[in-house]
């Protein structure tokens, strides 16, 4: 019997008994959103680049293909996954990836991960398979159920293969940095930002700015004459995005909960104390809450006045609300879209809001 | 065929609820707002794809977000269907409006709300002209990318419904990569909101949902579109070759070659031919194909990568290259692509523009199946090709006043469509399926994945009331038409590792 077919027994069998399950590649991200419960999924069999062609710019690879074996496959065809996704462990799969719909430093000037998705196959409750989306790059035929997968944390079931847009790597990357306060280093990347630059990645900590120039070599180079700063030398460069893609940084290291907020990037210094960092041009920012403050209310009121929301990443209650909770009306579009797929509830359930 | 003056469905109660929703909107909306003489619904009775044509039952053109809800839930009360309409320039028979049916025109939305330079975020109501937006935009040296070739009449709103790509869309990005927040009504008339003007959303991301999903799960009161900064400098190559095969090998090795050209597009010697009469770009009229192929960046990185394109391209077998000198020569390049629709509508009584989209590997087999298809069908079909992204348009040239030319034109388009599902592809590249392509959906999807349409609308719309009959085909309708499920792109032996 194929890895399919037992997957697809498991699936009737928990849709039959209505026993949740938890769908897991390879388990390096049990920590995101809610704490998983039910009877593991594990997707590992299921695994294997099905197509690569590196001139149409879409590799094909069921969902237990490791992040690092598809990542060096590109890699040695010159090319990547744009939108730079932590693995945040060395068994991360493809699945898990789209699933949690984490981008790294690059977010901001490459796009979502849901942006490089261009199809999918997946099984619902039945154990039925469906394909939406294609190995094309350009596709409007019915409903985009295929985006809807990214960032889903597999409430609405397994991705069993996904088709990725890939990109050339850039051919020169520089990292520049700058001696700013918080609210100087906001309004400097933001006016950035809005000019031609070939910016590619950009990080605040403590008192310094560092941005990431990347692409062809001449615009690199025009880009760092224009801008000044200080210039970081190639390998702290790369150990530094990877750092913080990773969670490694030393701002990562704290035990205490960390918050994540996404917000306009335009959006003012917050009133938080403690030690912050900000990525994306100032759309994503971390904040520690103090060991035992709980935050939850403050931090949520924070993020949605300026038309944001806030995460609870790592730590804190994990069985509690980790994401913004939803307004009456998609709440509503949420638990429709979920019955649809999976009316037993098997898949993921409460592993992003309590009761779906 | 005449039309009946009151078309069936209106007899008896439904001729009762019409006269009972017209009093209803009138209470609140002036008279010039709700028409219903046929002389004033007619001109509403088809979109750019005119082989499809009815007059609806009303026209209603609100002029703000509120009077949208007001209309979406009198039409909810009473159970009348509403199909949304921006400029009606969509391809595919979407804006097709319903005998008994509501035709909402967002036309009168149409205020660019606000330009935020330092977050690069434009807020627009549906109404606004996609080029309007780069318009207001640059005087802050940004614009809106997304650049459909009917940009200067077709509405955000429509491109919204229909995910729209532009000549740029392979470095840019479709409408879905653009768009970040939408507000509008579900068909009960009930505000919602998705998406938001950070980088992302908790719970599912349902603004990827509705983006496409042709005026069926929403109606658009409001955007929020992404602005990028205006890259100092652009240059277009134009390329000849003495094959189609060689040009399509040619794009590939560009992007082999680690190239993201800003347009990359390709068009068949009968295109060239029917544009450069009208549109006089300095096309090669004799080469088989030319390529367009663009850059844009700084100046340094522009000259650099044309340099590069250039070789690339001598080496996959151009016969002659051009390179824009100046920028009104680079305008002049793509405005004969830009034309190539109405050029091609000046050299034919109509045309009939399909949207298919396929693995570029497969360029020459598809071509020449089209052109096999010319000779069993007897008509002339010149191409044009977002080559960069394998979406084509070959427009198949008929006399629609002759009823066998129009058959033989349906047919051919299906065998067309059908072929780019074979190929794994896909029927629809950018156009939306609409009405038009409804049939081909059955032969693209398996009826497991058309219930799951289905469902998804019925999240939305439990009563299918948003743009009833169009983009999900029924699969009752599905049996009747006869063809199977043909498994695009499927390989026969899925579960076998190839890699
Ligand atoms: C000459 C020509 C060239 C073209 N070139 C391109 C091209 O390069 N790329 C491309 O992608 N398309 C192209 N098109 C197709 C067409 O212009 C696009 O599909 C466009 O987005 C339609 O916009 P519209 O405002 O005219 O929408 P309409 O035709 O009025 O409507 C299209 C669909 O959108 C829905 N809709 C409209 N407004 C709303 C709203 N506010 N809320 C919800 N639903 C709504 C309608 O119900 C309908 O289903 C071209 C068309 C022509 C005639």
């Amino acid at each position: 019997m194929s890895a399919l077919s037992d997957l697809a027994e498991q699936v009737r069998e928990a849709n039959r008994t209505q026993t949740p399950l938890v769908l897991r590649g390879g388990g390096s991200k049990d920590f995101v959103g809610r704490s998983p419960h039910g009877e593991v999924l594990d997707l590992r069999g299921h695994a294997g680049i099905v197509a690569y062609e590196p001139t149409e710019l879409v590799v094909t690879a069921r969902c237990g293909t490791t992040l690092s074996h598809l990542q060096a496959e590109l890699a040695a065809r010159g090319q990547w996954l744009a939108f730079e996704p932590p693995s945040f462990g060395e068994h991360a799969t493809v699945g898990g990836m789209v699933a949690a719909g984490l981008a790294g430093p690059a977010r901001a000037a490459a796009g979502a991960v849901r942006d490089f998705v261009l199809g999918v196959r997946m099984m619902d409750a039945q154990g039925e398979v469906l394909e939406f989306g294609g190995q094309v790059m350009k596709n409007v035929a019915g409903f985009d159920l295929s985006r809807l997968q990214a960032g889903a944390m597999g409430i609405l079931g397994p991705i069993l293969d996904v088709s990725l847009k890939v990109l050339p790597l850039p051919q020169a990357s520089v990292t520049m940095q700058f001696v700013l306060g918080q609210a100087e280093a906001l309004s400097q990347v933001n006016r950035w930002s809005a000019r031609p630059l070939p910016i590619s990645a950009s990080l605040w900590h403590d008192g310094c700015l560092s941005l990431r120039l990347s692409g062809a070599a001449g615009a690199v180079a025009a880009a760092v004459a224009s801008l000044g700063g200080d210039r970081l030398d190639t390998a702290a460069a790369a150990a530094l995005w990877l750092g913080v893609r990773e969670q490694r940084h030393r701002f990562f290291q704290a035990e205490a909960p960390l918050w994540r907020l996404s917000v306009p990037s335009t959006a003012p210094v917050f009133d938080l104390a403690g030690d912050t960092i900000f990525e994306w041009g100032g759309a994503q920012r971390w904040w520690h809450s103090a060991p035992g403050d709980d935050a939850t209310e403050r931090v949520r009121a924070l993020a949605q006045t300026v038309g944001g929301h806030a995460t609870l990443f790592r730590g804190g209650d994990r069985a509690g609300s980790v994401f913004q909770p939803l307004s009456p009306a998609t709440r509503t579009l949420h638990e429709r879209l979920k019955d649809t797929l999976d009316p037993a509830r098997i898949f993921n359930r409460g592993r992003m809001y309590a009761d779906f | 065929m005449t039309e009946p003056a009151l078309h069936p469905a209106l007899n008896g109660l439904g001729f009762l609820r019409r006269a009972e929703l017209i009093s209803r909107l009138r209470a609140r909306l002036p008279a010039a707002a709700v028409l219903h003489e046929p002389e004033d619904t007619t001109p509403y009775e088809c979109d750019g794809l005119s082989a499809y044509r009815q007059r609806p039952m009303l026209v209603v053109l609100p002029a703000t977000e509120d009077e949208v809800g007001f209309v979406l839930r009198e039409c909810h009360a009473l159970g009348v269907a509403v199909v949304a309409r921006g400029a009606g320039t969509g391809l595919s028979g979407g804006a097709l409006p319903l005998a008994d049916g509501v035709l909402l025109s967002l036309a009168r939305l149409n205020r660019v709300l606000s330009i935020d330079p330092l977050a690069r975020v434009a807020r627009v109501q549906p109404g606004v002209r996609n080029l309007a937006v780069s318009e207001a935009a640059a005087v802050h040296g940004l614009y809106y990318a997304p650049d459909p070739s009917s940009q200067i009449a077709c509405t955000i709103g429509g491109n919204v419904a229909e995910n729209s790509g532009g000549v740029h869309c392979l470095k840019y990005g479709l409408t879905v990569h653009n768009v970040m927040r939408l507000a509008g009504f579900t068909a009960d008339g009930q505000p919602i909101e998705l998406g938001a003007e950070s980088l992302d959303v908790a719970g599912l991301d349902l603004l990827a949902l509705v983006v496409g999903s042709e005026g069926m799960l929403a109606v658009v009161t409001e955007v929020s579109l992404r602005l990028i900064p205006r890259p100092q400098v652009a240059r277009c190559i134009m390329a000849s070759f003495a094959t189609v095969e060689s040009a399509g090998d040619a794009v590939a090795a560009v992007i082999g070659a680690g190239i993201i050209a800003a347009g990359l597009e390709l068009m068949d010697q009968p295109a060239v031919k029917a544009v450069e009469q009208f549109v006089h770009a300095g096309y090669d009229l004799d080469a088989a194909a030319i390529l367009l192929c663009e850059s844009d960046g700084t100046t340094e990185e522009v000259e650099n990568e044309i340099e590069h394109m250039a070789s690339v391209l001598r080496a996959a077998g151009a016969t002659a290259i051009r390179v824009s000198d100046s920028e009104a020569e680079r305008q002049r390049f793509w405005a004969g692509r830009k034309a190539a629709f109405p050029a091609v509508g000046r050299i034919s009584p109509d045309y009939y523009c399909m949207d298919g989209t396929i693995p570029r590997k497969r360029l020459a087999e598809v071509l020449r199946f089209i052109g096999e298809a010319e000779r069993r069908y007897g008509l002339r079909c010149p191409n044009v090709f977002h080559a960069g992204d394998g979406n084509l348009h070959p427009l198949i040239l008929f006399d629609a006043n002759d009823p066998d030319q129009l058959a033989r034109t349906e047919a051919f388009a299906a065998d067309v469509l059908e072929k780019c599902v074979q190929v794994g592809g896909t029927i629809t590249g950018e156009h939306g399926v609409g009405i038009e392509k409804i049939n081909q959906m059955c032969v693209q999807f398996a009826p497991a994945e058309l219930a799951a349409f289905r469902a998804v609308r019925r999240a939305f719309d439990p009563d299918e009331r948003l743009n009833p009959g169009k983009n999900i085909p029924s699969l009752h309708r599905c049996a009747e038409y006869g063809r199977q499920h043909v498994g695009g792109g499927r390989l026969p032996f899925p579960d076998l590792p190839r890699f």
